[in-house]
């Protein structure tokens, strides 16, 4: 298994984030995390990227056990938050160039040049992110995600200020990493774009996985409903 | 050893290029240490006796004052940016992104000791051009930056950083700024090594310590 959690806990002072997640990802498999704001998507990949401690629970990922050295993961994951990790003085390339060097990438400048060209942003290159739109930076977060070919792509939605030519860049970027052996965990709130790029759906609320089901089972209007209810009933 | 110094390199030069660009720190210091130095002037009688009194005083009151500013810096950039969420992802030990950040600030903080010395040479006459004066101003530059790059980690992690970043800061910095001034009111009357020595080796045992036990710390404060 790519991914591998068991009893997964986590608190935030008195208040129960995540409440024994268990959950597998096969490689090369897409799982796409569905729920509502608050529902603990964000605090379960962030644990998934060691960013954050589990109160208790294991996990291995891409093979390496947590509790465990933490660098092992990290070299094996790719992990795009809600903030693009990038430093606004420097041009996409010297970014990517300095996270290059971090995870010792080897021949760092053609492979930062693959990876712009892969997520359109090769024109761009030279431009300090600063002057780039919060899609083309998003663009460049998720090439600094790819740059050191990582075995775990865990993406917190991707989707979100994108247009739609972005979209379905994303959409093959993503199909591409699947075709190497990759696996993908991501959390979304469009549906769409969710059940048409995973396995497998998986929806959470209150910490607690909900469902789990084939993504081709899983009916989009379904979903959207689902969602909608839990949206409901959290105060 | 290749990792670290790969990855406390990047970290540096990404710091370097960083400060090229925007200028803000050393411009932000450099001024601050400029008006300390421009009010201590109207402040005291510029009569040498004065001056031999007070000169060392006024130095390390204007370095160690400009330098916290520098220090808040060092990592509240990256805390606003998200950036380091960045670096804890990196897959290397932290103390290299320590020894990173520390030179980075190190580097800041000559260049601003720098910048002054024509200050004080023209406002106060003093001999800051002497090489014991220079070795001192290097050593103790050396141990604010050790301690500093420390605690502005922890400070950024506190909700009134700025406040914070001095509290922690001055009271461990306490025996840098003793060693220094007292070292530099040697180095300018002229004095050798017999008066200076002990200034020296207190300020070398120091930076030696707090480089060692920062770096092997540093990982607890980064991380959650």
């Amino acid at each position: 298994m790519a991914v591998s959690l068991h009893s997964v806990r986590h608190t935030f002072g008195r208040t129960s984030a995540l409440l024994d997640i268990g959950l597998g990802v096969a490689w090369g498999e897409c799982v796409a995390l569905f729920g509502h704001n608050g529902a603990g998507k964000t605090t379960l990949l962030r644990i998934m990227a060691t960013l954050l401690k589990p109160t208790s629970g294991t996990m291995q990922m891409a093979g390496h056990p947590y509790p465990g050295d933490r660098s092992l993961i990290r070299a094996a994951t790719g992990f795009l938050g809600h903030q693009p990790l990038l430093y606004d003085d420097l041009t996409s390339r010297e970014n990517l160039r300095f996270y290059g060097r971090l995870f010792d990438v080897s021949d760092v400048e053609s492979r930062v040049s693959e990876v712009l060209e892969a997520v359109g942003m090769e024109r761009m290159a030279e431009r300090r992110v600063r002057t780039l739109s919060n899609g083309m930076q998003k663009r460049v977060a998720l090439a600094r995600a790819l740059l050191h070919r990582p075995k775990v792509l865990l993406l917190d939605e991707p989707e979100t200020g994108l247009d739609q030519a972005s979209l379905t860049l994303l959409e093959q970027v993503l199909k591409d990493s699947l075709q190497t052996g990759a696996s993908i965990v991501m959390a979304t709130h469009d549906v769409d774009f969710g059940l048409r790029l995973a396995h497998r759906a998986v929806v959470i609320d209150g910490g607690r996985v909900v469902k789990d089901v084939p993504a081709s089972e899983m009916d989009a209007d379904a979903l959207r409903e689902l969602l909608a209810g839990h949206r409901e009933h959290t105060p | 050893m290749r990792a670290y110094w790969r990855g406390a390199l990047a970290v540096y030069r990404k710091d370097l290029l960083l400060e090229a660009r925007s200028k803000e720190a050393v411009s932000t210091v450099a001024v601050f240490s400029l008006l300390v130095v421009f009010i201590f002037s109207f402040a005291f009688d510029p009569s040498p006796r004065t001056l031999a009194l007070v000169g060392p005083g006024i130095i390390w009151v204007s370095y160690t004052f400009g330098g916290i500013l520098g220090l808040n810096r060092a990592f509240s950039h990256e805390k606003d940016k998200g950036t380091l969420e960045g670096l804890v992802l990196a897959p290397l030990s932290k103390d290299a992104i320590y020894m990173g950040k520390f030179m980075g600030t190190l580097t800041l903080m000559l260049i601003v000791e720098l910048l002054m010395l024509p200050v004080f040479l023209f406002f106060f006459d003093l001999n800051v051009l002497s090489f014991w004066f220079l070795v001192i101003a290097l050593l103790a530059a050396t141990g604010f930056a050790a301690v500093g790059t420390l605690f502005s980690a922890i400070a950024v992690n506190t909700r009134s950083r700025e406040v914070m970043l001095p509290l922690l800061f001055l009271p461990m910095a306490l025996p840098v700024v003793i060693a220094a001034v007292a070292g530099t009111e040697d180095a300018l009357a002229g004095r050798g090594w017999a008066a200076l020595g002990q200034w020296v080796q207190l300020l070398i045992a120091y930076d030696f310590i707090f480089i060692v036990l920062s770096s092997l710390t540093f990982e607890f404060v980064l991380e959650e």
